[in-house]
């Protein structure tokens, strides 16, 4: 909708005109093609950053930072590692003025042995102040659908427009919800900024290290005794899809990013050939926080909220504002991992 | 799954016990929301009847020997609401609702329910609840399901229904109002129906309202003469109306939709009078 809004009325009477400006324009284009916008991509050398960075380098000059190397970056990304809420950051930020900010959120960002508490939020905030100040055009947060909260009561497909529920129990969840009303809230404080909410549901692909990727390439898998929840998942290559769509001129919102259907774990592990093993809740809980205790595994019990509700979420405001729509099934999706 | 072996065995013995002709059914039901998963977008699997389906034709038919009236009334296709009296502590009337709609209808059907939301919480009778397309209430999931052409069984009375005392019984408590609002909303067709002998399967001399806020029950009820909620093998008369169309906004004022709600409440409350006229025996 965005697009087909934007490109006919500019193209349309300037057909019409004689041939100077008609050379002109195709001399603008050829500039155009020269110097690309420059888009600043966060957490670049998270999983979710390099892939994005790959995928946008193709079109964008993508100037990437994170305290961590990105060594196996495409030649022309420019990778710093610098720290969002020190002065070198901003100062390089500054100097870059990028024209679009992508965000990568704390959902999609975990990184082994350190305490995040809080450092996100306050690189957030540093980096809104920095879209202010260099007058960025477009500003792309990736939320995660998982922030309305998997819990008994929703079943239903949620709308852009629940309440962020998931956040009581899981401290990197708050985190996550105060990043997202912290973005929220610079819709109206910053509307020169072109500012874009995508909450993806779980994203699996090849590269992704995240948890549920972790847990689908499993070849024996816990699952919970006597719960089967349905769930969502999104293919990497579609969510970088989305997120290419969502810089696209126009688009503004929040929008849910969800692969085309949905279906129940056991018959998700059973695409995967994964061996599921049911075990009953409060075991499977005691067993993970004894191992958490002894630095056996990273993962907490209160996630195995995910094995018990679902979570599931309307994507039908991505289709039809933004002209989103996942190209692989959920089946092609889980071979491809 | 852990035991596959196991399972696969299990559920063949399972189907042993389905009657031919339902198993015949049971394929005929609209599959037209299912996904490459078989599962329609709520995570039901008509398959799964199959399993559920002995159990519940058994007490349709040897427990409370259901006898059905008016079922040429349910649509072949397309969505509508079946909205009637809930009675009976536990809900066996559903169950039979549904049970009768599947076998009896001249078209199968497959009855979507409004279920507790606490009901998520229980291991294995949601995943049975959820396979089954029996859905934690919620307006917006009701909507949705209409929306997709599925048959939607609400039961306006809610709680105060189920577990009213055996001195009010077959009077009707309060409708609510969101089942006439999801029915302008989406255009359904509401069909009416009634369950007469429900009442009599657990009678409840009083209800203990502080234990059942205790206990985070919706009630405490006492029962005589079996002490437990579980069912005496009354006799049930299942009644159905003919369907009810409205036409208005769904966003009308309070006034104008109780006027809508009161039709139905009168209509299914002449159902119910007129079945227990009808009826000769409470168990025969």
């Amino acid at each position: 909708m965005a697009t087909r809004k934007v490109t006919p009325p500019t193209t349309a009477p300037e057909k019409k005109a004689t041939a100077k400006p008609v050379a002109a324009q195709a001399e603008r284009r050829s500039t155009a093609r020269l110097a690309r916008p420059r888009i600043l991509v966060t957490s670049g050398a998270s999983d979710l950053g390099r892939v994005l960075c790959r995928r946008l380098h193709r079109d964008f000059d993508v100037v990437s930072v994170d305290t961590r190397a990105f060594p196996d970056r495409p030649k022309d990304v420019e990778h710093h590692e610098v720290d969002l809420r020190r002065k070198a950051a901003q100062t390089l930020i500054k100097k870059k003025k990028p024209e679009m900010v992508v965000h990568i959120g704390p959902m999609h960002d975990e990184r082994p042995g350190r305490a995040r508490g809080g450092s996100l939020l306050e690189a957030t905030a540093a980096l809104l102040k920095l879209v202010e100040e260099v007058g960025a055009r477009k500003f792309v947060v990736l939320s995660a659908a998982t922030l309305y909260g998997p819990s008994p009561v929703s079943a239903a497909f949620m709308s852009e427009d629940a309440a962020l529920l998931g956040g009581q129990r899981h401290p990197r969840m708050a985190d996550a919800i105060a990043v997202d009303m912290m973005v929220q809230s610079f819709f109206w404080k910053s509307p020169g900024t072109e500012t874009v909410i995508l909450r993806p549901v779980h994203i699996i692909g090849p590269h992704m290290q995240n948890l549920v990727s972790r847990y689908l390439r499993m070849a024996r898998a816990p699952t919970l005794l006597g719960f089967d929840p349905m769930l969502q998942l999104v293919h990497e290559d579609d969510l970088t899809d989305a997120v290419v769509k969502a810089l696209g001129d126009g688009v503004r919102g929040v929008f849910n990013i969800t692969g085309p259907t949905q279906a129940p774990l056991s018959r998700v592990l059973a695409v995967r050939g994964t061996n599921a093993i049911p075990l009953p809740g409060p075991l499977l809980a005691a067993a993970l926080s004894r191992m958490g205790a002894f630095r056996l595994t990273r993962v907490k019990d209160d996630e195995l909220v995910h094995l018990k509700y679902a979570c599931l979420v309307d994507g039908k405001r991505a289709s039809t504002e933004m002209g989103f729509t996942a190209s692989r099934g959920l089946q092609d999706a889980l071979r491809d991992m | 799954m852990a035991f596959p072996g196991l399972m696969s065995r299990v559920t063949d013995v399972l189907e042993g016990f389905l009657d031919p002709q339902l198993r015949k059914r049971i394929d005929a039901l609209p599959r037209r929301n299912l996904n490459e998963f078989g599962v329609d977008p709520f995570g039901c699997d008509p398959e799964i009847i199959k399993l559920i389906a002995p159990a519940l034709t058994f007490l349709k038919n040897r427990y409370f020997r259901v006898e059905t009236h008016g079922a040429e009334h349910i649509p072949a296709d397309g969505r509508f609401l079946l909205i009637g009296n809930h009675s009976g502590q536990l809900p066996f009337d559903a169950a039979m609702v549904g049970t009768t709609v599947l076998t009896e209808a001249p078209t199968p059907r497959l009855v979507r329910s409004m279920v507790e939301r606490w009901s998520a919480d229980l291991p294995f009778v949601n995943e049975l609840f959820v396979r089954s397309g029996q859905i934690v209430g919620d307006p917006r999931v009701c909507a949705r399901l209409l929306e997709a052409d599925e048959a939607v069984m609400v039961f306006p009375e809610g709680v105060k229904g189920i577990s009213k005392l055996f001195a009010q019984r077959y009077q009707l408590a309060d409708f609510g109002q969101g089942f006439m609002r999801l029915a302008l909303q989406t255009r359904s067709p509401i069909v009416p129906f009634a369950v007469i002998g429900a009442e009599e399967q657990a009678p409840a001399i009083a209800d203990i309202k502080p234990l059942a806020r205790l206990l985070g029950l919706p009630a405490a009820p006492i029962i005589f003469p079996q002490f437990l909620p579980l069912p005496m093998p009354t006799r049930y008369r299942i009644w159905f109306g003919e369907p009810m169309e409205f036409k208005g906004a769904a966003d009308d004022d309070d006034d104008v939709v109780a006027a809508h709600v009161k039709k139905v409440k009168n209509t299914v409350q002449r159902m119910v009078d007129h079945g227990l006229k009808r009826r000769t025996s409470v168990f025969f």
